[in-house]
């Protein structure tokens, strides 16, 4: 029921129009454990469920969690897990846990915790286009609430005490995904990662661990997590971004101006294939897709929302396409679909040129 | 940067090896990473990289694989294994090989975030300048100066800290 719901509204991290632009949305997580517990992945089963008994009511009252939704791993089928997955309100190792393990969410999908992933507790807020210090804000009332409620993991030497080495401290992690397709043509990308791999920095693509970009999204984070304020972590990452920013502009002007004609071929293709398809790979469509938002946002495709593009960014994914069927889809069926509803969508959508 | 294994062929991935408890880093090129049993392909195991990495082959002077935390029972080999802790106990129980881990990923090795209100006793700038000019003494007693500036640094954002508190 809740699923359904969810699968007719935006998803926070793409409502709105804040996210035009190089920075699709930005998320801030904290990790956070309870004093003397084991961490989930050690703890025996009965320990795991006494942890969730004792938390998710308190995060439930929570100020702002009110109208929250409460989402027990072990009463979801996989295609639910692959959906929220894709809207990023819980992670691929939640999602592969059961009993014990689960989410509560905000039902504007802003905020999440969830709750015995790798940590006891993983808290996140996330926010379409550029706005870091805004979403730490947010997130650092909120534990500062549940702190006040839950013994937290804490030393006064290390910080907050996580089950991974590479949390521990501030467990914060503070991310922003980006799309750059002026860098990438360019072919300006790869220094860039260089350069931001140099000052802590780490780049990956869309879909998370694997190096590989894809459709032109990057997603960069904070890797160091001790030694170093939160709000300096926010503050260095939200600078770097708006960096990046502008590095994606010069980019685009500096293609219009050199290479105009594989810009416009660019998109042209992308409108072309994706109105006319009949097949389409999850990959395919996401580099195609990129290359509409790049001529919506230079102006040459138009009768289309911004809104209908980041809704199609969502609907692609192979959980959103099956649980819209309601059943089921082998790969080859999910392309086939997954062509038909961007064809649907993009069906008044107008090329200038 | 060339591979630092073979000298030949330009360097990819940057290995951190850990072997009784100290870091060194090597800048290797693919090939000489997959021959040393590292996946460059696909998401490497932080385990893998950080702890697993030719760590086996060498005898460990004082082997501390059966060191084991007191608190929930996950020997160091666990640890390794997974590279996951088994609670918040084991930061102590494994301090030594954690410690060379923590410097080769992080900032610094001291945390100067925030604080859960429930540990409000002593507040963070009370606690946090004596401990801290300790360490500044040791950092300069050991010529370790660059540690020393860090430190520093800290004792002064935290005493601007404690002033702009008295204002209020």
């Amino acid at each position: 029921m809740i699923i359904e719901k969810l699968l007719h509204s935006q998803g926070a991290w793409l409502a709105g129009d804040a996210g035009h632009g190089a920075v699709i949305s930005t998320r801030v997580r904290l990790a956070r454990n309870l004093a003397d517990t084991p961490f989930p992945g050690w703890a025996q089963e009965p320990v795991r469920q006494a942890v969730w008994d004792r938390v998710h009511p308190v995060v439930a009252a929570l100020d702002g969690m009110q109208d929250a939704f409460l989402l027990a791993m072990n009463a979801l089928d996989e295609v639910d897990k692959r959906v929220l997955c894709e809207r990023h309100l819980i992670s691929l190792e939640l999602a592969e846990r059961a009993d014990g393990c689960g989410v509560v969410a905000r039902r504007d999908e802003t905020v999440s915790v969830m709750i015995n992933e790798e940590d006891h507790l993983r808290l996140q807020t996330i926010r379409p286009g550029n706005a870091l210090p805004a979403a730490w804000r947010e997130l650092d009332a909120l534990d500062s609430e549940l702190g006040r409620q839950l013994p937290y993991a804490f030393s006064a030497r290390l910080g907050y005490l996580t089950a991974c080495p590479s949390n521990v401290g501030t467990g914060l992690r503070a991310s922003a995904m980006l799309h750059l397709p002026g860098l990438t043509l360019m072919n300006e990308m790869e220094p860039i990662v260089r350069g931001l791999g140099k000052i802590g920095l780490t780049v990956r693509g869309v879909a998370g661990e694997g190096t590989e970009a894809c459709g032109n999204l990057f997603q960069v984070s904070n890797q160091m997590t001790l030694g170093e304020r939160e709000q300096g972590i926010v503050k260095r990452l939200d600078r770097i971004v708006t960096e990046i920013e502008d590095h994606e502009s010069n980019a685009r002007a500096r293609l219009l101006e050199k290479r105009e004609r594989i810009v416009y071929d660019y998109v042209g293709r992308a409108y072309g294939v994706l109105r006319h398809a009949e097949v389409l790979s999850s990959k395919e469509a996401l580099y195609l897709l990129s290359g509409l938002r790049l001529g919506l946002e230079l102006g040459v495709v138009d009768k289309l929302d911004l809104m209908v593009l980041n809704q199609l960014m969502l609907l692609m994914q192979p959980g959103h396409l099956q649980r819209v069927a309601g059943k089921r889809l082998a790969p080859e069926e999910r392309d086939e679909l997954r062509a038909e509803t961007v064809r649907r969508r993009l069906r008044g959508a107008a090329l200038l040129r | 940067m060339q591979c630092e294994h073979c000298g030949e062929r330009e360097a990819c991935v940057e290995v951190t090896r850990v072997v009784n408890g100290s870091a060194t880093k090597l800048q290797l090129c693919e090939q000489c990473a997959k021959e040393q049993g590292i996946s460059v392909s696909g998401p490497i195991a932080l385990s893998d990289v950080l702890l697993g990495f030719g760590a086996k082959q060498e005898p460990s002077v004082q082997d501390s694989a059966g060191l084991a935390c007191p608190r929930c029972g996950m020997k160091q080999d666990d640890f390794r294994r997974t590279g996951r802790l088994g609670c918040p106990a084991c930061y102590e129980a494994f301090e030594a090989e954690l410690k060379s881990l923590l410097e080769a990923m992080h900032r610094g090795l001291r945390h100067v975030g925030k604080r859960p209100v429930r540990e409000s006793a002593p507040t963070a700038t009370e606690y946090a300048v004596p401990a801290l000019r300790k360490e500044l003494d040791a950092a300069v007693a050991a010529e370790d100066f660059e540690e020393a500036a860090r430190v520093r640094d800290l004792i002064q954002d935290a005493e601007i800290e404690r002033r702009g508190d008295d204002d209020h």
